[in-house]
């Protein structure tokens, strides 16, 4: 069954993408979008029958084999695997299905340019790589997945190929992943060199011997699962825009919406996490490792809120928006609980993907118009978007009653986050609280300025932030030519509105459902992921708490070299028993999924509090006073511009990264290939050459092969004279 | 069949004489008969090849199919293919036809330009074939002549200043390897190409002209080799003959220079200076791979810089052969074979890249990036297979551009980080330039007015590409037809080598 799940997609892909001459653009959108719907029924029966317990591998083909490396296209089919096929799947399909609304009618193409079976072939191939991602069961296919995805990301954010800026933000999308890749790759060439395969099975087996491995890499010596762990995580900081690595996601907005729902929000840029999750046997010997992702997941949070509130793009502010919703992610996994970790990717996955496509839907409504100024007082003319948001806008900020398990997704699983940041990382604590503040904060201001008050489309009064200009802002597309006056906003059609109501129930209720499941007692949680039940555990806990006394001291000391290793001579750390059962790992002495049910009862209310505050700004900024923002820009103009700037990363790497390498390239090329290697070999060259010239002035006759054939003569004369009479002696 | 590799060898050859003796005319029929026989006789060259490969047993790692006979004056002719040798004939002859096709529009000088290459073709199979040192020397020399004549006759306006370089920074290089050949004559006595393989050639260190040379007259040895062979990869900083004989070289030049020539460099290491002279592969080995290293990072800034086409993918081919001197020198089983791996995939890619830059050089008579743009409007099967290859040269996973890159990085990554760092970065800018070409020349509105009427891909460069298309991606999704073949020779070759180390604690290690 994985297999079709897995190749369902790609098959449609390949119909729609290269057949659609001859069946026609719209029977392959069909049959594209009718096996990525199967695939994701399949997924659902995976996900509710497939026994946790029991990790199947199925082998599809050899692949690389070399020596002592051996690798295949395999499917690994766990919890973890299971959750992202549901996922994947679902809004997938779902993404599909709302395509052939959004895609109907697309300003950027004249009449009877053919796109719509290339955006369908290209999502369907997005699935197909996705899915290869997740259901790998070694590094080097997910790495396959890993760059599969950025090729589809690639193709889809560059898919308006006429747009300058949708060409510029695709490369940068793909050059900033594979920053990410470079760590990546390095990883797995760690990974093999320690442990001498890359299968997962054996690379979590030889984790605990990575915890007491030194490696010399670089510079220093380094403790083996630390680095391998912060490796694989630059890898997952280039996919899951964290910060550093997050300049392309901004950009890639340029895709169309749907993208965006689809690539950009519930699926890849989730890919990061599922990695830190799925390597869960190697993170939990890596405490350094988890500590950076922490840190580096709550910096991120914060700083894509506040980028997130003055942003004026409806679509850049939900990008934003994801980009912190990540970084809730990372928290959750970097202090040891994985499960929520997947948790709020699971429920985000859904209330994001719906806050994309709902923003797909004004857009479509308002004839490609992106800039939240020129909305307002939308709500009458398209209701059911506007629920659609409203219900989105509930999920994310965490509506819900405190102290229960009663609200909307994302208050279970942002609560979950926040609780257990609390006991593994105060600083990330306070971080992701504020930043659930701001979250609260930019959603209803987007809510606001889109639906209430009175519509700006006609008269362009910017009432707000009148200062900042956004270059980005403007779609430049579409909607100065076609005029607003011309077409009152209009609601979407029903295949547009369907996917919106089936991720409209995900974002209600997905939370409620699987909260034991992901982030209840232990035991459920243990037996959810398929993990050995708790009481075997809890005798083994015992044990293991003693130890865990010196396994905690002595991890965080790289400098205290493990017995026996130097570095240099040391080759394979001996793979010892056998990989730990499930499809997370958690350590004997994690107990942050117990504590964080434990911890103080304001903690628990503060992400509650943070949202309440963030609404009540929102609701006096936007409604009550809607001459405020302005006042406030013109009064802190500085860092109004600081954030309306990005804080100027980009910036920053166009001067730091992109000139520098230009120069670097041509001066390396002017210089150092033209004047100093040619320059030089053609110096002695041309000395010489003038005098075989003279010496063979006779037999000149102007054309330069000729010279050659005598050279090459008089070689081969050289040659038979020395070999005989060297042989002669 | 007891000598098929000479028949292999020479078919074209062969051709070649019938085209020169009884190829009459300048009309269109006598240069399409001409075409047609050239055609015919790489098939032919191809179609039996086949039964080399598949009489080919890999499990055997000495060599197979030999042919041994008395040549003039004392010299042999042996010839024999390995594991580490039969793909690259394979290679040879699965792309010559495809070379022919794509110059089948050529109309000067039609005949003497197929001569050329089917001599060129004879000339590098034997190359890969040969197991006597002279007979090596003579074909690895003679195939000079061909491709200088191509890139000087056939070639662009700087044609002359361009087949110039070439030749002398090759040929340079030979004459290094000239003297070290008969040296080697002289201490073996014999030119046997196996017999040298297991000759411990004297490693003991030596004093000359008041400089100490650890590893001794296999230093020397290996240097004089190394001269050519890295002039022929080409390496930094020896590379600069390659942009400009390629921007000059007509479209099949280029395509042979790139995915044939080239190889012979990484072939002789593997033939001859890994095997014959280990002692001194291990001492040199670091100045291999900071070379590689800085290839990989130096050429692949310098294609940042570029507004030539050809000149772009060229400097993109020496950064994948960085990868390959790395990989070999690496010494470890997944070192080599990414190495072998990568000149194949690379005979593919680059040699593909290079027909692609030839089709819109066909029609626009411009290889400048900047004439171009917004192609794709014009042009979807192009965009098509020109992604499709821009994807393959970055190293995409799922095509064969990636195994090699991986597998070599992760042999260096064995032996030194800091090399590997260096040389994975080059993933980034290679990302870098590649797409930037392709976004300048494919992407955007087709605002250029020569453009308008620009024609997408005929049924011939189509049919061209698909034989490309497919290896690129069937190796890539199923590495193991190549590694299975290779993989056997290549151990074997790396256990002779280590077994030849003086005992040390680091090659104990590396044998465990």
């Amino acid at each position: 069954m994985a297999t079709i799940i897995l190749f369902a997609p790609l098959i449609g892909a390949l119909i729609c993408g290269f057949g659609w001459r001859f069946i026609g653009e719209r029977t392959g959108q069909v049959i594209a979008t009718a096996l990525v719907f199967l695939a994701a029924i399949l997924s659902w029966i995976v996900f509710l029958t497939h026994d946790p317990a029991q990790t199947t591998h199925t082998v599809i083909l050899r692949w690389i084999e070399s020596g002592s490396l051996g690798t295949e296209w395999a499917i690994r089919l766990d919890r973890l695997t299971s959750i992202m096929l549901v996922v994947v799947n679902s809004v997938s399909a779902l993404v599909h299905l709302y395509s052939f609304g959004y895609m109907a009618h697309d300003e950027n193409w004249k009449d009877g340019e053919p796109y719509k079976a290339r955006f369908f072939a290209y999502l369907s191939f997005f699935t197909f790589t996705m899915l290869m991602l997740v259901t790998s069961d070694n590094l080097v296919q997910m790495f396959f997945g890993w760059e599969g995805v950025g090729v589809a990301s690639y193709l889809l954010i560059g898919f308006y190929y006429k747009k300058p800026s949708a060409n510029a933000a695709a490369m940068k999308a793909f050059i900033v992943n594979r920053v990410g890749d470079f760590g990546f790759a390095l990883g797995i060439f760690g990974l093999f060199y320690l442990t001498d395969s890359i299968r997962f099975d054996d690379v979590f087996a030889a984790a605990p011997t990575l915890a007491e491995t030194n490696i010399s890499f670089l510079w220093g010596e380094w403790n083996a699962a630390n680095l391998i762990g912060v490796l694989l995580f630059i890898g997952a900081m280039g996919k899951s825009a964290q910060l550093f690595l997050h300049t392309w996601l901004p950009d890639a907005m340029e895709g169309p919406t749907p993208v965006s729902a689809l690539i950009h929000a519930a699926t890849m840029v989730t890919a990061g996490v599922f990695l830190v999750c799925r390597m869960s046997p190697v993170y939990e010997y890596a405490p350094q490792a988890l500590f950076f992702i922490t840190v580096l997941g709550a910096c991120t949070a914060f700083v894509a809120a506040t980028i997130g509130l003055v942003q004026n793009d409806i679509k850049r502010v939900i990008a934003y928006s994801t980009m912190s919703q990540l970084g809730y992610m990372f928290v959750a996994a970097g202090v040891g609980v994985y499960s929520v970790a997947m948790f709020h990717l699971f429920t985000h996955a859904f209330f994001k993907a719906m806050l994309f496509l709902g923003a797909g839907s004004v857009i479509h409504a308002t004839h490609h118009e992106q800039d939240m100024r020129n909305y307002g007082g939308l709500r009458k003319k398209i209701p059911l978007t506007f629920w659609a948001m409203m219900i989105g806008t509930l999920a994310i900020t965490g509506v819900g009653i405190p102290l229960t398990h009663f609200g909307f997704a994302g208050f279970l699983s942002k609560d979950a986050v926040i609780e257990s940041a609390y006991v593994g990382n105060h600083f990330a604590f306070w971080l992701l609280v504020v930043a659930a503040g701001f979250t609260s904060f930019y959603s209803w201001r987007l809510m606001f300025l889109t639906f209430f008050g009175t519509s700006r489309a006609h008269g362009h009064g910017h009432d707000d932030h009148g200062h900042g200009h956004d270059s980005h802002g403007h779609d430049d597309h579409g909607h100065d030519d076609h005029g607003h006056g011309h077409h009152e906003p209009h609601e979407s059609p029903a295949v547009m509105l369907i996917p919106l109501g089936a991720l409209a129930l995900g974002a209600v209720f997905s939370g409620m459902v699987w909260y034991n499941s992901f982030f209840g007692e232990e035991a459920s949680v243990r037996s959810f992921f398929g993990l050995p039940a708790a009481v075997e555990h809890a005798t083994e806990g015992e044990h293991a708490a003693t130890e865990g006394e010196h396994a905690t001291e002595a991890a965080p000391a790289t400098t205290e070299a493990a017995p026996a290793t130097e570095a240099t001579t040391e080759t394979h750390a001996a793979v010892t028993g056998e990989a730990p059962q499930g499809a997370i790992y958690i350590g004997a002495e994690n107990h942050v999924l117990h504590e964080a049910h434990l911890v103080p009862k304001w903690v628990k209310v503060s992400p509650f509090i943070a949202m309440v505050l963030g609404f009540l700004m929102a609701f006096q900024f936007y409604i009550r006073r809607p001459d405020l923002p302005g006042r406030l820009a013109a009064s802190q103009r500085p860092l109004y511009l600081f954030l309306l700037n990005k804080w100027y990363f980009d910036e920053l790497y166009d001067v730091v990264f992109v000139r520098t390498a230009k120069w670097l390239g041509a001066f390396l090329w002017k210089r150092g290939d033209g004047n100093l290697i040619d320059g030089s070999i053609n110096g002695v060259a041309m000395g010489i050459i003038p005098f075989f010239t003279r010496l063979a002035a006779r037999a000149q006759s102007g054309y330069l092969f000729h010279y050659a054939f005598a050279m090459v003569l008089g070689i081969a004369a050289l040659i038979t004279w020395m070999t005989l009479s060297g042989g002669a002696h | 069949m007891d000598n098929l590799l000479s028949i292999i060898t020479f078919i074209p050859a062969v051709a070649a004489g019938i085209l020169a003796l009884f190829g009459r005319g300048q009309d269109a029929a006598a240069q399409r008969n001409a075409k047609w026989l050239a055609l015919f006789a790489t098939s032919a060259t191809f179609l039996v090849s086949l039964f080399l490969l598949a009489g080919f047993d890999p499990a055997n790692t000495g060599f197979q199919f030999v042919e041994e006979y008395d040549w003039i004056m004392g010299l042999q002719y042996k010839m024999g293919v390995d594991g580490i040798s039969v793909l690259f004939v394979m290679l040879t002859t699965f792309l010559m036809p495809l070379v022919i096709a794509s110059a089948w529009h050529v109309e000067t000088r039609v005949k003497e330009s197929l001569i050329a290459f089917l001599l060129l073709e004879s000339l590098m199979i034997g190359v890969f074939c040969a197991l006597d040192l002279m007979l090596f020397y003579v074909f690895f020399e003679a195939g000079l002549i061909p491709m200088f004549l191509i890139i000087g006759i056939w070639g662009g306006k700087d044609r002359i200043y361009a087949s110039f370089k070439f030749f002398l920074y090759t040929f340079l290089g030979s004459v290094l390897m000239l003297v070290a050949m008969i040296v080697m004559y002289m201490l073996a006595g014999t030119t046997d190409i196996p017999t040298l393989m297991a000759f411990d050639f004297p490693h003991s260190d030596l004093s000359l002209l008041g400089l100490h040379i650890a590893g001794g007259v296999q230093t020397l040895l290996f240097l004089a080799f190394f001269a050519s062979f890295a002039v022929k990869m080409p390496m930094w900083p020896v590379h600069t003959w390659l942009p400009d004989a390629h921007v000059q070289a007509p479209t099949a030049g280029s395509v042979v220079l790139a995915a044939i020539l080239l190889k012979m460099g990484g072939y002789g290491f593997l033939r001859f200076s890994l095997p014959m002279f280990p002692v001194a592969s291990d001492i040199l080995s670091p100045l291999v791979f900071w070379m590689s290293a800085i290839a990989i990072v130096y050429t692949s800034l310098v294609a940042l810089a570029q507004s030539d086409m050809k000149k772009l993918i060229a400097y993109s081919s020496v950064a994948h052969m960085g990868y390959v001197t790395m990989g070999i020198f690496t010494a470890n089983q997944q070192g080599i074979d990414g190495a072998i791996f990568q000149m194949l995939s690379h005979g593919f890619i680059s040699g593909a890249l290079f027909l692609c830059v030839g089709v819109i050089y066909d029609r626009m008579h411009t290889r400048e990036i900047d004439a171009y743009g917004g192609l794709v409007n014009r042009m979807p099967a192009y965009a098509l297979v020109f992604m499709f290859f821009t994807m393959a040269n970055v190293g995409l996973p799922g095509t064969s551009g990636f195994v090699g890159e991986f597998l070599t990085l992760m042999g260096i990554f064995q032996v030194n980080t800091w090399v590997a760092a260096v040389a994975t970065s080059g993933v980034i800018l290679s990302a870098a330039y590649a797409l930037w070409l392709y976004r300048r020349v494919v992407m955007g509105e087709l605002v250029k007015e020569a453009l308008r009427s620009i024609t997408d891909m005929s049924r011939r460069e189509r049919a061209i590409f698909a034989p490309l298309i497919a290896a690129t991606l069937i190796l890539g999704v199923y590495p193991s037809l190549v590694t299975d073949i290779i993989g056997p020779s290549v151990k074997a070759l790396i256990t002779d080598y280590h077994a030849a180390l003086p005992a040390t604690d680091a090659t104990q290690v590396a044998l465990n």
